[in-house]
């Protein structure tokens, strides 16, 4: 039994408002004292890593649209990628600001797809206005860890990251199969 | 000039770090309370989210019942709560407490 989009995407919310919290909290406390304990260096890497797994499965599940399927492939793919990266950082393989300019093509290869996946405008349905929302917001947002790779000390940047990603969860909180895009203010939908 | 006059302002930086922890401390604890309060307040605001409240003239899948989005939120802001958070106090009071014998 596959559940419906909208239980995924709750599902995938929660998950990012987890991301968003733990990047919050790096951010309150400082590199040093996060990463003191390994696992908590180890748990944002991870955590995208699994959530790549997630997205392959859902990836397995879109077979009743190619657009759906490749949009849900290239995710996992970004997804894989920027946490393999991640966790080569938290490991200490790789150490190089430059390699932050990964995760921020996934986001921004993320957005596109968002953007190219979804064929209705934007206030055709709730699902397709945060379709359209979320692209952009992901192709604005890969600026962050562009500036990271760039000016690696600016706390700007991180805090832009971790905001984005419960900005994110919230977006992903809001979607419905088939609602108005605000609820019973009506405006679009079906 | 002596050494120890020169080495005073890293020392003057240092005391001025461990008290700008406290709010640190108080901020990772809030985060987790405040979340679960974000999920509670959501689904006093629309109970219809939650299944187990609202299931008249719908049909549910097991799904359904597993993922509601207001509880979702509270069960992120337990997990935060009780198993990160804690880890991350105790280690600031650790740097705290070295940066200080130092």
């Amino acid at each position: 039994m596959i559940p419906h989009a909208e239980n995924a995407h709750w599902l995938a919310a929660a998950v990012a408002l987890f991301f968003g919290l733990i990047l919050i909290a790096e951010l309150i406390v400082g590199p040093e004292v996060f990463h003191r304990r390994k696992w908590r260096a180890y748990l944002f890497p991870s955590l995208v890593i699994v959530s790549s797994v997630g997205l392959w499965l859902i990836t397995i599940f879109s077979t009743f649209s190619t657009m759906h399927l490749l949009a849900h492939s290239i995710w996992a793919l970004a997804a894989l990628v920027a946490g393999a990266v991640e966790l080569a950082l938290a490991r200490g393989k790789i150490g190089r600001p430059a390699w932050s300019l990964v995760p921020a093509f996934a986001l921004l290869v993320s957005g596109i797809a968002f953007l190219v996946h979804e064929q209705n405008p934007w206030l055709y349905s709730r699902s397709a206005f945060l379709h359209h929302a979320i692209g952009w917001m992901l192709v604005v947002v890969a600026l962050f860890p562009l500036g990271r790779a760039v000016q690696p000390g600016r706390l700007v940047w991180r805090a832009g990251y971790a905001l984005t990603v419960v900005l994110l969860a919230v977006l992903l909180f809001a979607d419905r199969d088939a609602a108005p895009i605000f609820g019973r203010f009506g405006l679009g939908g079906p | 000039m002596s050494s120890e006059i020169a080495t005073s302002i890293p020392s003057d930086r240092r005391r001025q770090g461990v008290e700008r922890r406290p709010w640190r401390a108080l901020a990772v604890q809030l985060l987790g309370p405040l979340t679960i309060v974000g999920g509670l307040v959501w689904a006093v605001a629309q109970p219809y989210r939650i299944v187990i409240l609202d299931h008249e003239g719908r049909s549910l899948s097991l799904y359904d019942y597993l993922f509601q989005a207001p509880l979702l939120v509270v069960l992120v802001g337990l997990v935060f709560t009780f198993l990160v958070a804690p880890g991350l106090v105790d280690d600031l009071e650790a740097v705290k407490q070295r940066d200080s014998a130092r």
